[in-house]
Order: structure tokens, then C-alpha cells, then sequence
């Protein structure tokens, strides 16, 4: 009988709805003003002229028109393109590679773990880029390392066929949180399923590739629409080991330091505007495709 | 008695030592496995090893001696950075503790907050509100970064913290609000319910009782804003432009340039102390870092 002495439902249903609303308040502003509301005005900038110190300039679908004659932006859009397509298949790998190393009961995982995990938390910070650019320089530990097999190597950051490699590797140096991701996901697969594996005579290779790998590439299509999408967009690394100019001779010079070069080093905001809106289309369109052919290798279990 | 060992094969070829070589190449494949584990743990940790030592190494030995303990030692790039620039690197040190601390409280409030209410509360629009903040998630920043510094432009916040830490206190990050929406559901709603009757009213339940037992998820917010704010260099390099009130990536950046690599010893030792602070959190929160990329994927 206990109903009877609750209050009206309505009344209570239309505080908790005050209640949220206040709750809310902040995350509307935010939204409003700091996410939407800037959306929107982009998407005007970017057809428009404006130099941030006279008032914006119609100019339609101009800005888009011109990048598709514009070699720099074709420059940036190849470097960033080939920026991705080697170095998150690498890093993927080598996540992968050394969480399964690190899953079969090792002792000092913990330890491990550590000295893996701790280059990803360093690597976007403007002291490691510093550091990169010694570590590759022409007197650096890379070509010391190769000196000792009496091998001269080049000044990799000076050299335009090669700069971006280093930055390759910087990047594939910071797997490691990629590979807290892949250990998650290894310890949620049940260990009876490699028991009835072996009992039907599997052997080490067969149960990676008929248990683990099957059952991890959820993990493995997560990671990658993750990698894919922050790659595309990495930026302090760049600027810092190029000294700001994406050189030498724009072999560095990712999308978003082109377009940051634009926006803010000369001032073209529409045109900028309109790079950003481009890389909104070409992020989604790599994210759209990853989960298209998802569709072909990621198993969910179950029929699915 | 035994009947085990009598359905055993055969007792010809001496059963024993083959059974102890397999033990015994099991243990040298473990072995061996460590050593290849901490071999490649040296390759990474090397590079930073090495900025370590050379730091500390005269400036004529860094290149040409690249092992990590230096023969003579020469602490004077630790003074020489620090006064390097126009102002010492404990201020631009401090602009960068300035902006974390407005960033992390900032974060802690304002998605908590709203995790509460996607969590806990029922209103009109919350399926739509929340796939709405989902969506943000995926927005690229430069998107948002030229029209948000046009605005700021706008409003005179240039060359202040503002544009840096006001976002922060409107639950920009959607991380954050996702991790904790996550964290509040796992919890029993039972909770809510004892205190209702109890007579609290939300704010106290979402005080007094939500947010003390979500400490790990407020901890992991207060981390990852920690390092990644810390680390942050676009923003700081766009809004930041006066000497005074420049954070310490930025003052890195612009020692390269001023020096263009005329002492590599100082600019090594500079950059080991902008590293200090984000080895100091790593160490102290490693249980919530790996927990947290563990479950949301953030880096």
C-alpha cells in the first residue's frame, strides 16, 4: 500500500527533468558555443575571403575550387596519406605482436607493460620531437647504431626521402597504448576455448589463427578506425621535427600543417575553413570504408 | 597399483630424460623470451635515456660518445636552459601549471556533471542529447579551431588562459563524459534509490554519494587531462603568443628556433624537465592509465 503515498508521478518526473536540465547547463553552453556554433560559422568561413581583420567575403564554392589546383595541398594530403598507410599497419602489428608475447601468464607484465605504455604518453610532446630530431640527425644515435656495421647513414631529418620515415617511426614507437587496448581484449577471450583447441590437437599457430584472431578483430577494427582517425590528424610531432615548414622540400608537410599554416601563418581563414571541412570528409569517408569492409573480417560471434 | 603408468606407451627409451629435456627447453624459451622482451624494452627507453644523459654531459661529448654514462658530467645546461630565454623556464612552467589546473578542475566538474545526468536522470531528449555528444567525439579539431579563435579574437581572449581553460569548465571533452557515463552505470541504482528515500534530493546523491565511489573514473579524468593538457601544443602555440605568458611547450619550441641547435645539452635538459611532470603521473597513476586506454581506447 505503499503506492498510495508516493507523490504524483508527473511532479517528480517534471524535477527530475529540471534537475537534468541543470545538470546540463554547462555541457549546453558548450555545445552551443564552443562546439555547434562554430561548426557552423566554419562551414560559412570556408565560403568565404577573410583575413580575420577585415569582415568575411562571399566568395561561394571558391575556396573548394581552389584546392583542386593547389600542388601544396596535393603535397600534404600524399604525405599525410602515406604517413598512414605505413605507420598504423606497422604499430598495429607490433601492438599485437607484443601483447600476445606479454598475455601467455609472463612474469613482470606489469614491468613491461610500463616501458612499452611509456613512449605513448611521451611521444606527442614537443621534448620528444626535440629528441627526434637528434635521434635522426646525421650525427645521431640511429646513424651511430649503424656505424657500428660500417654503415654511413644519411642525415634522414635533412634529407627529403627520408624525413618522413622518421616520423614513421616516432610514431610506431608510441604502440603502446594500442597494446593495452589488444591485452584487454586477449584476457576477455575464455581460456577454455584453447583448451578445446588443443584437445582437437591444435597446435600454437593453429590457435592463433582459429581462436585469437578471429575472436580479437573487434579489437583489432577498433584500434584501427582509432589510429586511422588521430593519425590523419597528427600535428605537433611534424612541426616541430621540420622546424614549422613541413620541409625539407614539403616532405613533411602534413594536411594539418599546411592547413594550420594557412589559417594561422597567413591568415587565408576561409581557405583554411575549407581545408578543415575537406579532412571532415576524407576522415569520415576512411572511417565509413573501414567499417564497409569490416563487414568481411570482424567477428562479432553468434551468427553475426 | 599404478595402472596410469602401465597404459603408458612403452618403458623402452628411457621415458625420464625426455620428459626433463622438454622442461628444460620450456625454461630456455622463457629465458630466452625475457631477453628479447628487455632487449627491445632498451630500444625504446634508449632515446630517452640518452636526452637524460646527454643532459647532464658537456656539449662537446653528446655526439660523440652516445653511452649513457657520461665520463665527465657537467650540470651547467640545467642553469644555462633555465635562463635561456626572456623570462626563466620556471615561468613558462608555471603558465603550464596554470592551464592544467584550470583544464583538470575544470573537466571534473563539468563532465561529471553531465555524465549524471545522462546516467542517472530521465528527461525528455536524452537518447538524442547523448548520441549528439557522441558525435562530437569524432569532429576533427581543426575544424572548431579557426572559428573558435576568430571568436576569441573577437571577445579580446587572446593572450590569456581563458580560451585554454573556460571550454573546459562546459564539458567540451565528450571523452570524458562517455568514461564516466560508463563508470555511472555500472553502478547499482539501488544507490539512488535507498538515499531518495532517505530523503536526498540529486545534488546530494550525485555529491555525497555517485561521485565518492567513482573516484577511479574521476582519477583516470584527472590523469589523461593531466598529460594531454600538459602536452597540448596547438592550442597553447595559437593563444599564447606573449613572451610572459607562453607554457613550457611552446617556450621549447621557440628555444629551438633561438638557439637553432647551438647547445644541444641545454635544450636536452629542458626538455627532461617539461618531461618530469608527465613521468611523475605516469608513476603515480599507471593502475588508472592502463585501466582507462583499457576501456575507452583513449591514448
Amino acid at each position: 500500500m505503499t503506492v498510495l503515498r508516493r507523490p504524483p508521478l508527473s511532479r517528480a518526473a517534471r524535477k527530475e527533468e529540471r534537475t537534468a536540465w541543470v545538470f546540463l547547463l554547462p555541457w549546453f553552453v558548450g555545445m552551443a558555443g564552443v562546439t555547434l556554433g562554430p561548426m557552423i560559422a566554419s562551414l560559412y568561413f570556408s565560403m568565404t575571403d577573410y583575413n580575420l581583420l577585415s569582415s568575411p567575403q562571399w566568395v561561394g564554392f571558391e575556396n573548394y575550387a581552389k584546392m583542386l589546383d593547389d600542388p601544396r595541398l596535393r603535397q600534404s594530403l600524399s604525405v599525410t596519406f602515406l604517413y598512414v598507410v605505413l605507420s598504423v599497419p606497422l604499430l598495429l602489428a607490433v601492438a599485437l605482436a607484443l601483447a600476445m608475447v606479454l598475455n601467455r601468464g609472463i612474469k613482470g607484465l606489469a614491468f613491461y607493460r610500463s616501458v612499452y605504455y611509456l613512449p605513448s604518453l611521451l611521444g606527442a610532446s614537443v621534448a620528444v620531437g626535440i629528441l627526434w630530431r637528434q635521434v635522426f640527425g646525421t650525427e645521431g644515435l640511429v646513424n651511430k647504431f649503424l656505424g657500428l656495421f660500417g654503415v654511413q647513414g644519411p642525415g634522414w631529418i635533412s634529407n627529403p626521402d627520408t624525413a618522413l620515415y622518421s616520423l614513421v617511426v616516432l610514431h610506431v614507437w608510441t604502440f603502446g597504448s594500442s597494446m593495452v587496448i589488444f591485452l584487454a581484449g586477449l584476457r576477455q577471450i575464455p581460456e577454455q576455448y584453447y583448451e578445446a583447441a588443443a584437445l582437437d590437437g591444435a597446435g600454437r599457430r593453429h590457435q592463433f589463427r582459429h581462436v585469437t584472431l578471429p575472436l580479437l578483430t573487434p579489437i583489432i577494427f577498433f584500434n584501427l578506425v582509432l589510429q586511422v582517425i588521430s593519425s590523419f590528424q597528427s600535428f605537433t610531432q611534424a612541426f616541430v621535427v621540420s622546424g614549422g615548414t613541413g620541409g625539407p622540400s614539403d616532405s613533411t608537410l602534413f594536411y594539418s600543417l599546411y592547413l594550420y599554416d594557412e589559417g594561422f601563418g597567413r591568415l587565408h581563414m576561409g581557405y583554411a575553413s575549407a581545408m578543415a571541412w575537406l579532412l571532415v570528409v576524407i576522415v569520415g569517408f576512411l572511417t565509413a570504408i573501414n567499417f564497409y569492409f569490416s563487414k568481411r573480417w570482424v567477428f562479432y560471434g553468434d551468427g553475426k | 597399483m599404478t595402472p596410469l603408468k602401465a597404459a603408458a606407451p612403452a618403458p623402452s627409451p628411457a621415458p625420464a630424460p625426455a620428459a626433463h629435456r622438454h622442461r628444460r627447453a620450456a625454461r630456455i624459451r622463457a629465458r630466452l623470451k625475457h631477453v628479447v622482451l628487455i632487449a627491445f624494452g632498451l630500444v625504446m627507453v634508449y632515446p630517452l635515456l640518452w636526452m637524460i644523459a646527454s643532459s647532464i654531459k658537456p656539449d662537446a661529448l653528446i655526439f660523440r660518445d652516445p653511452s649513457l654514462l657520461p665520463t665527465k658530467t657537467d650540470f651547467s645546461h640545467y642553469a644555462d636552459g633555465w635562463n635561456a630565454l626572456s623570462h626563466p623556464f620556471g615561468l613558462y612552467l608555471l603558465n603550464s601549471a596554470i592551464v592544467v589546473l584550470g583544464a583538470l578542475l575544470g573537466n571534473l566538474v563539468s563532465c561529471s556533471m553531465a555524465a549524471y545526468a545522462f546516467a542517472r536522470l530521465k528527461f525528455r531528449g536524452r537518447a538524442f542529447f547523448f548520441g549528439m555528444m557522441m558525435l562530437t567525439l569524432m569532429v576533427p579539431v581543426y575544424v572548431l579551431i579557426i572559428p573558435q579563435y576568430v571568436m576569441f579574437s573577437k571577445i579580446e581572449w587572446v593572450n590569456t588562459f581563458l580560451p585554454l581553460i573556460v571550454p573546459k569548465f562546459l564539458a567540451t571533452d565528450a571523452f570524458f563524459i562517455f568514461l564516466m557515463v560508463q563508470f555511472f552505470r555500472g553502478l547499482p541504482t539501488e544507490l539512488d534509490e535507498a538515499a531518495k528515500i532517505d530523503g536526498a534530493g540529486y545534488w546530494r546523491i550525485y555529491f555525497r554519494i555517485l561521485l565518492p565511489i567513482s573516484l577511479p573514473a574521476l582519477a583516470t579524468t584527472a590523469i589523461f587531462t593531466f598529460i594531454w593538457t600538459w602536452n597540448d601544443f596547438l592550442s597553447q602555440l595559437i593563444y599564447l603568443t606573449k613572451p610572459e605568458l607562453q607554457t613550457a611547450p611552446v617556450a621549447l619550441r621557440n628555444y629551438v628556433d633561438a638557439t637553432s641547435g647551438a647547445s644541444w645539452g641545454s635544450l636536452f635538459a629542458m626538455s627532461v624537465i617539461t618531461l618530469i611532470p608527465v613521468f611523475i603521473v605516469f608513476l603515480v597513476g599507471q593502475r588508472y592509465l592502463v585501466k582507462g586506454i583499457a576501456t575507452t581506447g583513449m591514448k
